[in-house]
């Protein structure tokens, strides 16, 4: 189909062209801009233009295939680095150096790649959508080949394709490849939604043992700037306990996505072996880079996410941070003049965040494996507010909310997850696991950690008008064992060997803290005074 | 292409600094075009919108005195422009690129877009090379490095032109052969523009400024920064040169952008500045950095100065989100005659833990900036604490960190005009904490800090 440009705003292109439907990918003008349909009249098409429209003129050509937009889905997508719309950006550097161009469209698997397919069926087998039919070996990961038709196959043979030669053919016409395509924003089929069950290990100690999170839940931490949330969120990629890790650098920095690069390369994978950078997908919009694109990074992310969770693997996605994405919507959603709701933002937003949100969780595969998507998702409230809109949107849908404190970060508590606010309603489904794991101290001392710290919040209300030295001995030991807790257990330096603390490091210095507690307690109840007691020296009280 | 120029007299309206013109045919979007008004009047401008053949343009400078009959628009088929060559250094130009020093522009074949395409993420080599700026403050504890983009937060009445102008005078990249400064001053006032101008002209270092002074036409301080910033761009990966990109005043660009924004009838975001806000300002924020492969640097310290002391307001707040770290200036410190008065609480340089360390400043360095931190941290706390309970309610302990954290802001932050090597401020730093008893006195391994 093609038509002509007839009105331009910003990135929103206005075209006179018939036949095309709603969300369908347009090239636009004569440098092939990539454009999606937003919105459809009789005649005319209403195009969003993901990259810098900027000396686009009315008159010029736009054209489609009448497909949606779509990522590819292959093997190979591990390791690399794309841009919102799915382009390699090393390819991009490589096509038009290191400032990045239009109207270029480089593949997003290598197509020249040689891969060792092994099948998993038989000539004569009914294969379903979905269904296996073989793996190769991606890195150190065995990449399932699922099968885009159904059918009886007539052809299916061990051997080395590249992604674009057939593997398998049907009875009935259709063949199979290493590769398939799938439409951006619609959510792949699963047979059934599992509740979440197992524990999804952080290596932070604040979130595993305070505010847990598990394998298909979604989490959000909000933080203003400066209080660490780029930090914790990348500490999590580099230690999550999971297959795959999908970050979106969506709408940040450049100079902390070329950090994170380097950093991906040479870390290890603490579970697998082999590097970080083996087991990570990394989306990259920076702020600078159009803005529409950014409102579809997410969208590539998840919907690659899900083909990994659909081999029946532990994927976790982060995004950093999902304001930027809501903004981007906003500046669409202003650019199209519709109606504003609260702060500008357009009132689909709630139903946006909560139909993306909901496509976290553990699922059992339409080929019948278990398999889960997580999501931790950083939020930037603007001026540290959390009251407003999309904060109270992710608030609704997500299970874990860790708030991060500009006063904690101000004082170079690192990571900066205030214990009072915090919460995490997956707690009661990751303590069986855990006190099974760990030992049943787990949720009993999770629990005595708790009310410490939630002591000492209204202790040091008194100790500020009363001073410190008014308060009883009991009183007094208390805010010791909590600013011990605060100090040497809560805080972890994300530069130093601390950075990862596996769960029973975790436990042990709890207990090691929480033990010496009760030993000096008991002698102060016996009569003895806190000072005499900590003159000693021989706990782990300092 | 268009073979030629062509113009039209075809305006329907003008409103503030936008132009309506009719029955355009092929016009592109960004497109630059030149404005004839009656009596001679000459200005550039910008197509912003195109709904068919009806053409919204954005006028560069004051459309006083144009008339919808006699004016005349060119349209240039080309987006903004402007030349680039070593020869811009030491020359002074305008918001639209006009020499401002009675000289003629000089001739080059070399055009750039003043739209930059943004910095390829795996093209960005890592900023880890230490800038030393001679303020302890900012040296030990708020680290700047090559291609970093480090905002001087700023209020009303506070000297933030002269902190400004001691890291210019006094960092360590004003000692390399390759280094240059371009200014771009937006809505200053003549006198902060001369304040400024004369610190850069006393440090012998090629520079070019950008000028957009408060009485000039507002959507040209729109153009600024992307002109300074183009030059700069092209001045360190062209040339090869560490530019430092000194940008005052941000909060006068966010006040234009939002001028504009409302003369075009956009929907208005917080305290009316438009929402792409955001995407505006990273849109010059994020061309600064290094190159793989490449030996120049664009550092950039834009100074925004906060309305109503309020870190919260959005110029601020986006800016924060956008930039690696802020510097921020305190009106205490100052009230009592400490200067610089950067309050390093609030402060930060994300970028410090890449530019710092064994063999690029000192090994030690980590743990002496921690260790200044916690403890002023406690001490500013048990101020509060004081406040209310008085001094000699506070255990000894406690009263000594006081002591501390005033010391500290006297003796660390307080330097006044004088220099300090990164060395110098690290043991200006170590021999506070030796004082008050942080570390021990073990000469035999200073840089052990004590069991706490």
């Amino acid at each position: 189909m093609k038509g002509k440009i007839i009105a331009i705003s910003g990135v929103t292109v206005t075209a006179a062209i018939e036949g095309l439907r709603l969300y369908d990918r347009v090239r636009v003008g004569e440098r092939r801009l990539v454009g999606e349909v937003v919105r459809l009249e009789p005649g005319t098409a209403i195009i969003q233009i993901y990259e810098e429209s900027r000396g686009l003129a009315v008159g010029e050509p736009v054209e489609s295939a009448g497909l949606p937009l779509s990522v590819q889905l292959g093997p190979g997508l591990l390791g690399t680095m794309f841009d919102g719309l799915q382009r390699p950006l090393q390819a991009l550097l490589d096509q038009s150096g290191p400032f990045i161009g239009s109207g270029i469209e480089p593949s997003t698997l290598a197509a020249e790649r040689i891969w060792s397919f092994v099948p998993l069926k038989n000539v004569g087998d009914d294969i379903d959508v979905g269904e296996a039919i073989g793996t190769v070996q991606e890195g150190s990961l065995c990449h399932v080949i699922p099968a885009t038709g159904s059918g009886r196959l007539t052809r299916i043979e061990a051997g080395d394709y590249r992604i674009d030669q057939p593997v398998a053919r049907f009875e009935q016409g259709g063949e199979l490849f290493l590769q398939q395509r799938w439409p951006v924003r619609q959510s792949r089929p699963v047979r059934t939604k599992l509740a979440p069950t197992e524990p999804l290990v952080t290596g932070q100690r604040c979130l595993d043992f305070l505010f847990p999170m598990v394998k298909g839940g979604a989490a959000i931490f909000p933080g203003g700037f400066g209080t660490g949330k780029t930090v914790l969120e990348q500490s999590i990629a580099k230690f999550a306990d999971v297959d795959i890790v999908v970050y979106v650098g969506c709408g940040e920095r450049g100079n902390e996505m070329a950090e994170l690069l380097d950093e991906f390369m040479v870390l290890d994978d603490p579970y697998r072996g082999g590097k970080l950078m083996e087991r990570t997908i990394v989306l990259a919009n920076t702020s600078n880079m159009p803005v529409a694109a950014r409102e579809a990074s997410i969208y590539t992310a998840i919907a690659m996410g899900e083909y990994y969770r659909d081999m029946g693997y532990d994927v976790l996605l982060l995004a950093d941070s999902i304001s930027r994405w809501a903004e981007a919507l906003r500046e669409i959603s202003s650019s199209l003049e519709e109606m504003p709701g609260e702060e500008g933002y357009p009132t689909y937003l709630g139903s946006r965040l909560s139909a993306y949100l909901e496509r976290a969780g553990v699922v059992e595969t339409v080929d019948g494996k278990t398999g889960s998507l997580s999501m931790v998702l950083a939020v930037s409230p603007p001026g540290g507010d959390f009251t407003e809109p999309v904060t109270q949107c992710c608030l609704r849908v997500s299970g874990a909310f860790y708030m991060l404190d500009a006063s904690l970060a101000h004082s170079r508590h690192f990571p900066a997850v205030n214990w009072n606010q915090s919460y995490s309603l997956y707690d009661r489904v990751t303590d069986p696991a855990f006190d099974q794991r760990e030992g049943a101290d787990w949720s009993r001392l999770r629990d005595r950690c708790r009310k410490i710290l939630q002591q000492e919040a209204e202790l040091r209300e008194v100790a500020e008008i009363v001073g410190r030295e008014g308060l009883q001995d009991q009183d007094r030991l208390l805010m010791l064992v909590a600013e011990n807790l605060r100090e040497r257990f809560l805080c972890q330096n994300a530069y130093s060997e601390d950075a990862f603390c596996p769960p029973e490091k975790t436990l042990a210095l709890c207990r090691h803290i929480i033990d010496a507690f009760d030993a000096v307690s008991a002698r102060i109840e016996a009569g003895e005074l806190l000072e005499t007691v900590l003159a000693e020296g021989d706990h782990a009280l300092v | 292409m268009r073979l030629s120029e062509h113009s039209y007299r075809t305006i329907s309206c003008i409103r503030g600094p936008l132009l309506f013109v009719e029955k355009v045919i092929e016009a592109r979007i960004g497109e630059v075009v030149r404005i004839e008004g009656p009596e001679g009047l000459v200005l550039d401008g910008e197509v912003l919108r195109i709904e068919n053949d009806t053409v919204l343009i954005q006028v560069y400078g004051e459309t006083r005195g144009l008339d919808i009959d006699r004016t005349r628009v060119a349209f240039s088929d080309a987006v903004k422009k402007i030349p680039v060559s070593e020869e811009c250094l030491g020359r002074i130009f305008d918001g639209s690129f006009r020499p401002l020093d009675r000289q003629p522009l000089y001739f080059t074949s070399e055009m750039q877009p003043v739209i930059s395409r943004a910095i390829n993420p795996v093209a960005r080599a890592r900023p880890e090379q230490f800038i030393e700026t001679g303020i302890s403050a900012i040296d030990a504890l708020n680290t700047l490095v090559k291609g970093q983009k480090l905002p001087i937060f700023s209020s009303a009445g506070l000297p933030s032109k002269e902190l400004a102008a001691h890291i210019l005078r006094h960092s360590g990249l004003s000692g390399s052969e390759k280094f240059a400064v371009v200014f771009v001053a937006l809505g200053l006032t003549n006198r902060d523009y001369a304040y400024y101008l004369e610190a850069i002209e006393t440090l012998h270092k090629p520079f070019v400024a950008i000028v957009n002074l408060a009485d000039r036409p507002v959507v040209e301080r729109l153009l600024a920064p992307r002109v300074g910033l183009t030059i700069a761009e092209y001045l360190a990966f062209e040339k090869g040169r560490d530019v430092l990109v000194l940008v005052s005043d941000m909060v006068n660009y966010c006040d234009a952008l939002r001028e504009v924004s409302t003369a075009r009838e956009e929907l208005p975001g917080r305290r009316g500045y438009p929402g792409y806000m955001y995407s505006d300002l990273a849109s010059l924020y994020e061309r600064a950095g290094r190159i793989k492969g490449m030996s120049g640097s664009v550092t950039m310290l834009p100074v925004v100065t906060m309305p109503e002391d309020d870190i919260t307001h959005p110029i601020p707040d986006l800016t924060g989100y956008i930039t690696e770290g802020q510097i921020v200036l305190s009106r205490d410190l100052h009230a009592r005659g400490i200067y610089p008065p950067i309050d390093v609480l609030p402060s930060l340089s994300r970028l410090m833990q890449q530019g710092i360390g064994k063999e690029r400043t000192r090994e030690d360095h980590r743990q002496v900036a921690d260790l200044l931190y916690q403890n002023y941290a406690r001490g500013r706390e048990l101020r509060k604490l004081e406040a209310i309970i008085g001094r000699d309610g506070l255990p000894e302990k406690d009263q000594s960190m006081l002591d501390f954290s005033t010391a500290f802001e006297q003796q660390f932050i307080h330097q006044g005009d004088g220099r300090r090597s990164i060395v110098e401020s690290l043991e200006a730093g170590l021999s506070l904490l030796r004082e008050y008893g942080v570390v021990s006195d073990d000469a035999s391994n200073p840089h052990q800090p004590a069991p706490a």
